[in-house]
Formats: structure tokens, sequence, C-alpha cells
């Protein structure tokens, strides 16, 4: 089913499209270490595409590629059909790729209604001026049409009751949620979530899950994460990609990975004799 | 008892978000409007303008520029005196070269000319922080006063070396020189002043003040998010050298009439306005203000005491003033490091409860 590039039918029947990302021999070396090592796999359209593997395999460097943040030593990324060169991260945000951060990176001083409206900068374009002007300029209606919008996100992820707290007096769970809130601000094609569980309790999780899917099923969202908890990546995902020492060791639907004997070995070990 | 939020439903997000959300709180900005606009122009006499109101006004521009630099954006800059002094030549400049033109649209160009200075200046930001960037700054203070002390055409080959505001008039009524009333100074200033405040207010609730604050809180999250930091940065120079260009100029003007560089604009006047900032509040508006009325009032006040109340002699007495402005600011940032803006906040969520805590 890989080779197809009209898409698939998932297991619960969504229709997947076509190829949005595809990643062509990454390398990356940071001086002697070579965290990644000859990678391809691509992200199709509306897909839940998650990365795993053991600590230190590689799977956030992966992210950071696809993000941007690093450019790889060698291979290529293609996005939409263009090959992307190296560029800036507030330029690959404009392209309407977004992402969480493992270790949570909001703006503390902000409330969370702030926090979730950066996530629209991308989409307001009234400059220095415009905003000065506010009332006469349009500047303030722009605002409250991207405010609009940011509520039906608050909306979604049910925090309407902590909007205008500061971001740095919430919970961690709850700080999870608004980085999330964030990030879907953007409207991205692309959605990047680094270890999205991590550090949660079991309701926190099934929450968390809750939103991944709804917000994939509803905005037809692209997504790509990280996650440790293997119960978790299996009942969301859509494809697997398995990561081992920089290097893809399996790739699939969660069924074929799990019985990929390859992926047992690097999970549970192997007697080397 | 007096902040009620019950039954002041919101239906729009316009109202939801104006500034003062809170109907007593919005009642009591109109009476300030009306009694700085209305009541004190007409007691106002030549003591109370020079020794309080009109400093005031014009620290509370130059705070609120340096606030939306070291507040908002996170940079901090030791060069406001510098930055003052470039408004206060270039407004002189302007006014004997074309003198026809309004001494208002020449405070205007003065802050444009410190905006474009104080980007300039502005560059480094983008590759250090923190204290470096203040050190760098720093060398900006030094520079420019250095510059307009050693270059003749700046004050215009005045063999004092001074520069001194030749009168013009806004409305037919003199806002500088000799024949100034009180009533003009303070008008003058007023106005800007209110100006400034509506503009650095409009900037710091849209995107322009969410960019700044992002690269204030985590550049990194901030960059990847979509802001990019070179023009945020220098966005944020621009803007704030810009008011504190508008407040170097009307000091000069304005307020002293007659200047000298290194006295009026030195290094002291960097860390008085930092202060002020600091004491006031980053990243608050109403800080500046604060911060502006906090340290321009304290020592007309404990002068007022020491000498008027209590009959010490005048040198003993700002001897003792010193120490004690010195004293207070250390006491303070000890006691709220968050400053008048946030000792404000809570005294309003008490208050907000009053008399009944729960």
């Amino acid at each position: 089913m890989k080779d197809m590039n009209e898409g698939y039918l998932t297991a619960d029947g969504r229709q997947i499209g076509g190829v949005v990302m595809e990643l062509k021999d990454i390398t990356l070396r940071f001086g002697g270490l070579t965290a990644i090592e000859k990678i391809s796999f691509d992200i199709r359209d509306g897909e839940i595409r998650a990365i795993i593997g053991p600590n230190g395999a590689g799977k956030s460097s992966m992210l950071n590629v696809i993000s941007g943040f690093y450019v790889p030593s060698d291979g290529e990324v293609w996005f939409k059909g263009v090959r992307r060169g190296p560029m800036k991260p507030y330029e690959i945000a404009r392209l309407g790729i977004a992402r969480t951060f493992q270790n949570i990176a909001l703006f503390d001083g902000m409330s969370v209604l702030d926090n979730i409206m950066t996530g629209r900068l991308t989409h307001m374009k009234k400059g220095l001026i415009a905003q000065a002007g506010w009332w006469f300029t349009g500047a303030a209606r722009e605002e409250y049409e991207n405010r609009e919008k940011v509520e039906r996100i608050i909306d979604f992820l049910e925090i309407q009751n902590i909007r205008k707290t500061p971001v740095g007096r919430l919970p961690y769970g709850l700080k999870k949620r608004v980085e999330l809130a964030r990030a879907l601000a953007a409207e991205p094609k692309i959605l990047l979530l680094d270890e999205p569980m991590a550090g949660m309790n079991v309701e926190e999780k099934e929450d968390m899950c809750r939103f991944v899917l709804d917000l994939n099923d509803e905005f037809g969202t692209t997504i790509v994460l990280i996650e440790h908890d293997m119960g978790v990546v299996m009942d969301l995902s859509d494809r697997v990609v398995v990561m081992d020492y920089g290097k893809k060791i399996g790739d699939g639907a969660p069924d074929e990975v799990r019985n990929n004997q390859a992926v047992v070995d690097a999970y549970l070990g192997v007697a080397h004799d | 008892m007096f902040y009620r939020e019950a039954g002041d439903f919101k239906s729009s997000y316009q109202e939801d978000s104006q500034t003062f959300p809170i109907k007593f709180d919005r009642l009591r900005y109109y009476g300030v409007l009306i009694v700085a606009f209305g009541i004190v122009p007409l007691f106002i006499n030549d003591y109370w303008a020079s020794a309080v109101a009109v400093p005031f006004l014009i620290y509370a521009i130059a705070a609120i520029g340096l606030n939306i630099l070291v507040g908002y954006a996170g940079l901090v800059s030791l060069g406001t005196g510098g930055f003052m002094a470039v408004g206060a030549y270039s407004v002189y400049k302007l006014m004997t070269a074309f003198p026809d033109i309004s001494i208002f649209v020449h405070v205007i160009l003065a802050g444009v000319v410190t905006a474009a200075v104080g980007v300039l200046f502005g560059l480094p930001s983008l590759r250090i922080k923190g204290f470096y960037l203040a050190v760098a700054t720093l060398a900006a203070q030094f520079f420019l006063v250095w510059l307009f002390n050693k270059v003749p055409w700046f004050y215009n080959y005045s063999a004092s070396g001074q520069i001194t505001a030749p009168e013009r008039t806004v409305f037919s009524v003199f806002v500088t020189g000799a024949q100034t009333s009180a009533t003009a100074k303070y008008m003058f200033c007023l106005v800007i002043l209110t100006l400034v405040a509506l503009v650095a207010r409009n900037l710091t609730r849209g995107t322009v003040g969410r960019k700044w604050m992002a690269i204030r809180d985590m550049d990194i999250a901030a960059e990847i998010i979509g802001v990019n930091p070179l023009t945020t940065k220098l966005s944020a120079f621009a803007v704030s050298s810009f008011f504190i260009g508008i407040a170097g100029a009307l000091f000069f003007s304005v307020y002293l009439g007659a200047a000298e560089v290194g006295e009026a604009f030195g290094i002291q006047k960097s860390f008085l306005i930092l202060f002020m900032v600091i004491i006031g509040g980053l990243g608050s508006i109403f800080g500046s203000f604060a911060g502006a009325a906090f340290l321009v009032l304290l020592p007309v006040f404990l002068k007022n005491v020491l000498v008027g109340a209590l009959g010490w002699p005048t040198d003993l007495a700002a001897h003792i003033e010193l120490m004690i402005v010195g004293g207070l600011i250390v006491v303070f940032l000890i006691a709220e490091p968050h400053g008048l803006a946030q000792l404000w906040r809570v005294a309003k969520e008490k208050l907000r409860l009053w008399p009944f805590p729960y």
C-alpha cells in the first residue's frame, strides 16, 4: 500500500490523500556523530504518522529536520511537490508547519489567549503603522476576526475557563493543551507533536488522544507525532516509522510494525551469540 | 465592593478586549482624563509646572518608550540619555533650519530621527542579549554625548556649546521660549503624552506587542511560530527610540529651554529612566506612569517635608533626600520586584472582594 500515490483507506475507513512531504535519504551529522542515517519516508495528506524508537534513536532530530530547525547534512526534503532548501524557522512557519515541544515552550509572561493568538501571527498581515492606528486602520477588525478563530480552538480544546490566566500559573497538563492550541491556531498543513503525552496521567492521556483524533477528523490536519507510550501510538496512528540508532528499521501500519522482527529485537533486545 | 465583574457581561470580542474591561475602571480613566485636560490647566502655576507636572509628563513618555524595549521586548538598554539627546538635537536643528513649520511636526520628526539612530544601535541585539547588550547600548550613550559635544554643527557653532530653544507657537500660543506660560507647557506635553500612550497601548495589545513578548519569553519558540527575530527586535528599538526621542525633544525645547548635552542627557538620565521602568513595572504602560510619578514626586515631596515642614538646612536635606530615595528604591525592589503596577494589580484583586474576603 506504500506505493499507491493516490492514497489509501485506513483501518477505520478514512481516505488518506497523496504525499504532502517526502523525505529522501536524510542524513544528519553533528561533527563525528551521525544522528540520522539515510532515512526515507513520506507523509500523506490527512494521516496520523508516528515516529517511534528507543531513547537516542534520533526521533527528535528527525522532527527537527521536518520542522526545518535542523538542515540535513545530506538528502532532500520535498514539501507539496517542491524541494525545500535551507530556510529560517520563521519562513517554515509560513509554509504551514507547526509544532509542539517535548518540554513545553510557551510564553510564560502572556495569558493563555495571547499565547494562542501568537499562533495566528502568520495569518495577520497588518504592519506596525496600521497597529498604531488600531481603530482606523482595520487592525482592530483583523484582531477580532482572528480572535474568533482562536475562540473556536479554545472551545475545541475545552480551555475556556483559563483564557485570561497567565500561562506561568497553569499546571503541566493544561500547559500541554495550550501549546497544542497555539500550534493549531496556525491552521498548519502538518502538525508536529513531540511527545504530546509525556508526563501525563491516564485521564490526561485519554483527553489528549481524543483531541488528536478529533482534530485530525474535524480539521483534516496531517499529524506527525513522537510518542513513547506504545498503546497510544498503536491506537492513534495510521502508519508508523520505527527508528533505532539513527536508522529506519520498520515502516508501515501499526500491525505490520508490531510483527516486524527487527522492531521486536530493537525494543526487547536480542541475544548476541 | 469597588470592582465587580459580576453582571458585567461582554457580548462581543471588541468589548472583551478593551483596555479597561471593568466599568468602574473605565469611569475612573475618563475621570483622570477630564481632570488632566479640564481642571489641572486652570490651577497650574509656574512652580507646579516646572517642579512636578511637566517633568512627570516628559519622563512618562520616555518611560513608556524604554518600557517597550526593556519590559515588552526584553532588550536591556542603558542608552536612553543618548537617545534623548538625539531627539533634543534633532528638534533643535529642525527648529532653526525650518522656522516656519509647526513645532509639533518637528517634535514628531525628531522622534523619527531618533528611531533611525535607535535601529542602528539596536543592530548588536541580533547577536547579543542581557548584560552584553546593556554594555553595547552604554557605548551608544557615551558615543552620542561625545558626538554632540565635539561636532559644532549640531549646536550651530554657538560659543557656549549650548543649544537654546527658539520661541515657537502652537495656535499662536507660545510653547517654547521665555514667554511660555505654565499652562501652555503643561498642555503641549499632555497632548503628546496622551497620543504616545494610546499608540503604545495599541501596539502592545496587538500582533506587534505579542511578537515582542514572544521574543522576550522564549525566542526559539517564537521563531518557530513565525516571528522574524530581526524585524521584531529592530521594530522594538525603533518604536522605543521614537518615543524616547520625542521625550528628549520636549525635555530640551519645552522644559529646559537651553541645554548642554553632558549635563542634561548624561548617563544619569539613562539610569533614572531605567529605574522608573523597573519601579513602575516592566511590561506595563500604567507602570511607566507610576514609575515616572514616583521618581518625580518623591524628591519634591521629601524636599517639602524636610525643608518646608522640619526646617532643615537645604544642603543637608538635599543629601538626606538622595539617601532616602536610594534606600526606598532598594526596599521597593525587595518587597515587590514586579513594581508598582503589580502592587496596583494586587490591590485591585483585593478590592474586588472587599469587604468580604470569600
